[in-house]
């Protein structure tokens, strides 16, 4: 089948259902499929089915063998047995060439652009229509233009790919697919980079999609999301299939106990406590961002030991200039800072960490981890110099390896073993369990904890919560910054609200209300 | 075990030595020589006698230093492409102080070599500190210096108190109390060759830099840095100390090849026409070698081996170039290890997906 005959197919019925789609056979099916890497089985017998104009999320969680079923699907990986069908015929899928001729388009989670060219070049990049020898970029604008219109996605095609927001190169991503006239469309965790209003969005852009007939497959583990925007939900666990529901029979305490296979806590337990002496003081906090702005506008706060002070806030009002201040990789150009009473701003991270303060910061995979590092050495990345882990200048590596056993059953880190196994190997849950395993035992006064559940499953969510009250209740001061309102509302004993380098607001922990936050995060007043 | 096989970078280095040979092997015949012929003069000319093996392992000894400086500097995330200069820095030094500073034997070499080290890890250091306080890319100043350091040298021949008197464009002589050649009396036991100290040294430092990477917390901060600086900054670690540290250490390896190819092998230095070239042959070495100190050893052995072995090609009428060309070979080949590596284990994949049917 020629692709213009089946981008008519779908214009003829743009306004395709799930409903409908339900009558007709499925546009994809996967039956059977199992993949081993060797003796271990990453799918174990999965059936999937998506029909015309369905959004179908697939669920499971970090390692469960999503990834591994859509590499399948898209060609870049074979089956070790099992069949694909796509719209009734059983095929080879084994490239993503005949994938993308077969009208299926993926968006990986991690975007596949090239900064310095424009939207348009990336759009055409590899699809590039000719006209005699010359690119016809003029012609190509004109049908992305017209695209964009037909699926609500606004972008600038004139636009530099590094100077657009994260939201646009995603769209621009989805209509890199369109373009090539794919009509079945595999989204990789859409959502883990987008600001709350760039999710929502993104739905919108999602529902206007399988309005016009084309079918998507979303791999996210965020249940909010599966609730709001899919059709239906696929579990695997383990790569193995559990099941295929209707979204709107299930609810996401459901859908959360069958990923995990049992039932999950997603709300913290937590006795009320009453806060110590005061560990962190800041006072009238200025900083400058890398272009020279000044980003931080007099921030004032206090950690106090046995407490947990959430910071609620957007993306980019400082939350992340704050914590590098905090933790010694940048200055701040005014303000006091003092932990346990001592003054902290300009001193160097090792200086600070000395002083009583560890964190787990908001990118693992720059700051958290040495990915090249195996588990046992990333577990000593600030006390490598110390005994029982050095004498004299050297490695026991005895020692360290016998702390990584240690710190790998009480973590629950996975795999079990994997003392010398590169941390860049372990699923991103596991990641931030060696992480918060390094830093929960440094034992330090204040601990900051930002974004410490990003791109985590529910289990590994509930892990990290424990943990953090865990800390909090053994007297420990806790700075959590995040952009998920719900961590900050479940965890936080004091919510305070960043906005524009500032805290706008301040609450008890039970005081406050997603819509009174939300409001102050936007930067609203009563 | 299979799989384990396919993995390890050894096979690959292997694989990539041999089209190396092969490609070679094309080009000679393309030329009108037999390759039997050219690679069978190759094999004579290293293990023909055991003279010709003893030159070999001394010709490697100034390229197991030069590797083992960039493959260090490779662990700590710097690409010394300056090893070259730092070796003219090492040499220059050591055979100043062969000839000026006369003191007895074995004191007069340790001097020449010290010296000779500073030298290496100050023309080091100086790249470094113009990285870490200005910000200066590395590869830029790291190819001027090696530049500076090449009219440097042909500079300080050319002085009066240095350059010889017996016609030749070169400087004097170092004296004989700064040589590291073995004894006279020994030569005869190495087949005749003037076997000398440098190449057991160049073991020496093999393993001390395996050590010192492996073994110890500043090369727990050296691999940190390498890796991941902003991760290691994050765990405190001061990643601009440890820039200078280990360009600086760097230096000092490749400055102490040079010192050891004056002491033991030359005597004296030359005035320069073009770089010689021993510290961007360090690169090949340490590519070969798989950035591991131990590594090194085989690969500047095996270095040194083609360059000794080459120089005896043209006696058959083959070009000597033809080393640098299986070389350069081998070193694409090895820089393009992940896309062999990808279609050697998709083919075995395949096979054994086609058995199991």
């Amino acid at each position: 089948m020629g692709r213009d005959e089946e981008t008519k197919a779908w214009e003829g019925t743009p306004n395709a259902t799930a409903e409908d789609g339900k009558e007709q056979e499925p546009v994809i099916e996967m039956r059977d499929i199992v993949k081993r890497f060797g003796d271990f089985v990453a799918n174990d017998h999965v059936q999937l089915k998506l029909h015309k104009g369905e959004v179908l999320a697939i669920l499971g969680e970090n390692g469960a063998g999503k990834s591994t079923l859509m590499n399948i699907l898209y060609g870049m990986l074979r089956p070790s047995s099992g069949e694909i069908l796509v719209r009734g015929q059983k095929v080879e899928m084994d490239s993503p060439e005949k994938a993308i001729s077969l009208g299926i388009g993926m968006v990986h989670q991690h975007f596949m652009l090239i900064p310095p060219f424009t939207v348009a070049e990336n759009i055409i990049l590899g699809a590039e229509p000719m006209q005699g020898l010359t690119v016809d970029l003029n012609g190509a604008k004109k049908r992305i233009r017209e695209l964009s219109e037909q699926y609500h996605l606004m972008v600038d095609v004139d636009a530099k790919v590094e100077d657009i927001s994260v939201g646009m190169q995603q769209r621009v991503e989805i209509l890199k697919v369109l373009y090539r006239g794919a009509d079945i469309l595999i989204l990789d965790e859409p959502t883990a980079s987008l600001t709350p209003q760039e999710i929502d969005e993104l739905m919108e852009i999602i529902s206007h999609l399988t309005k016009a007939g084309k079918s998507i497959l979303i791999i996210t583990h965020k249940l909010k999301e599966i609730k709001c925007i899919a059709h239906k939900c696929m579990i695997i666990r383990q790569g193995k299939y559990i099941d295929t529901v209707d979204v709107c029979s299930c609810s996401e305490d459901d859908l959360a106990a069958m990923m995990v296979g049992r039932k999950v806590n997603r709300v913290v337990e937590k006795k009320a406590q009453e806060p110590g002496e005061v560990v962190l003081s800041v006072k009238n906090l200025h900083a400058k961002d890398y272009r020279g702005v000044e980003i931080l506008k007099g921030l004032n706060l206090e950690v106090r030991a046995g407490e947990i002070l959430g910071l609620a806030g957007i993306d980019g009002n400082g939350q992340s200039e704050l914590v590098e201040i905090l933790t010694g990789l940048a200055h701040a150009t005014e303000g006091e800072i003092q932990l346990l009473g001592k003054d902290i701003s300009c001193k160097s991270p090792r200086e600070i960490f000395d002083a009583g303060l560890s964190s787990i910061p908001e990118d693992r995979q720059k700051h958290g981890l040495v990915l090249d590092f195996s588990v046992a050495e990333n577990l000593i990345l600030q006390n490598y110099g110390e005994a029982p882990y050095s004498k004299g200048g050297i490695l026991q590596k005895k020692a360290i390896e016998e702390h990584a056993s240690r710190m790998i059953e009480k973590f629950d880190i996975r795999p079990k073993g994997c003392e010398s196994r590169a941390a860049g190997q372990l699923s991103g849950g596991n990641q931030q369990k060696v992480i918060i395993a390094r830093e929960v035992e440094n034992d330090k006064s204040l601990l900051i904890a930002f974004n410490p559940t990003r791109g985590l499953d529910v289990g590994a969510i509930e892990f990290v919560h424990k943990y953090l009250v865990e800390q909090r209740n053994k007297g420990r001061g806790i700075l959590l910054i995040s952009f998920e309102l719900e961590e900050v509302m479940g965890l936080s004993d004091r919510i305070g609200v960043i906005f524009s380098g500032n805290i706008q607001k301040s609450f008890a922990g039970n005081e406050a209300d997603e819509y009174t936050l939300g409001l102050y995060m936007a930067g609203g007043k009563e | 075990m299979k799989e384990k096989i396919l993995k390890s970078s050894l096979l690959y280095t292997l694989l990539s030595i041999a089209i190396g040979f092969l490609v070679g092997a094309v080009l000679l015949q393309a030329i009108g020589v037999s390759p039997v012929k050219a690679y069978g003069k190759l094999y004579q000319g290293v293990f023909g006698k055991p003279k010709f093996m003893f030159y070999s392992i001394i010709y490697g000894a100034p390229l197991i230093f030069t590797g083992l400086s960039v493959a260090f500097s490779f662990r700590t995330g710097i690409f010394n492409i300056g090893a070259e200069g730092q070796f003219v820095m090492g040499s220059l030094a050591a055979v100043v102080v062969g000839i000026l500073f006369p003191l007895p034997a074995p004191l007069h070499v340790l001097l020449c070599l010290v010296v000779a080290a500073l030298a290496g890890a100050f023309w080091g250091f100086l790249v470094g500190l113009l990285k870490v306080k200005k910000g200066i890319n590395e590869v830029l100043s790291y190819i001027m210096f090696n530049w500076i350091a090449f009219y440097f040298s042909n500079y300080v021949v050319n002085l009066k108190t240095i350059h010889t008197d017996q016609g030749a464009e070169a400087s004097k002589n170092i004296l004989a109390t700064a040589s590291m050649k073995i004894p006279q009396a020994l030569i005869p036991f190495a087949g005749g060759a003037e076997l000398h100290a440098g190449v057991p040294l160049a073991l020496l430092f093999a393993f001390l830099i395996w050590f010192i990477l492996s073994k110890t917390t500043f090369g727990y901060q050296l691999r940190a840095v390498g890796y991941s600086r902003s991760a290691a900054e994050y765990g405190g670690i001061n990643s601009k100390r440890v820039f200078l540290l280990s360009m600086s250490l760097s230096g000092v390896l490749a400055g102490l090849g040079g010192a050891v190819q004056i002491l033991g092998m030359s005597e004296r230095v030359s005035m320069f026409a073009a770089q010689e070239g021993y510290g961007f042959q360090g690169i090949t070495v340490a590519l070969i070698g798989g950035t591991h100190p131990l590594g090194c050893i085989f690969s500047g052995l095996f270095y040194g081996a083609m360059k000794y072995g080459g120089n005896k090609l043209t006696t058959v009428d083959v070009p000597a170039e033809v080393v640098s060309i299986i070389m350069g070979t081998i070193i694409i080949f090895i820089a393009i290890t992940p896309v062999i590596k990808n279609l050697v284990q998709r083919g075995f994949q395949k096979k054994g997906e086609s058995h199991a049917e």
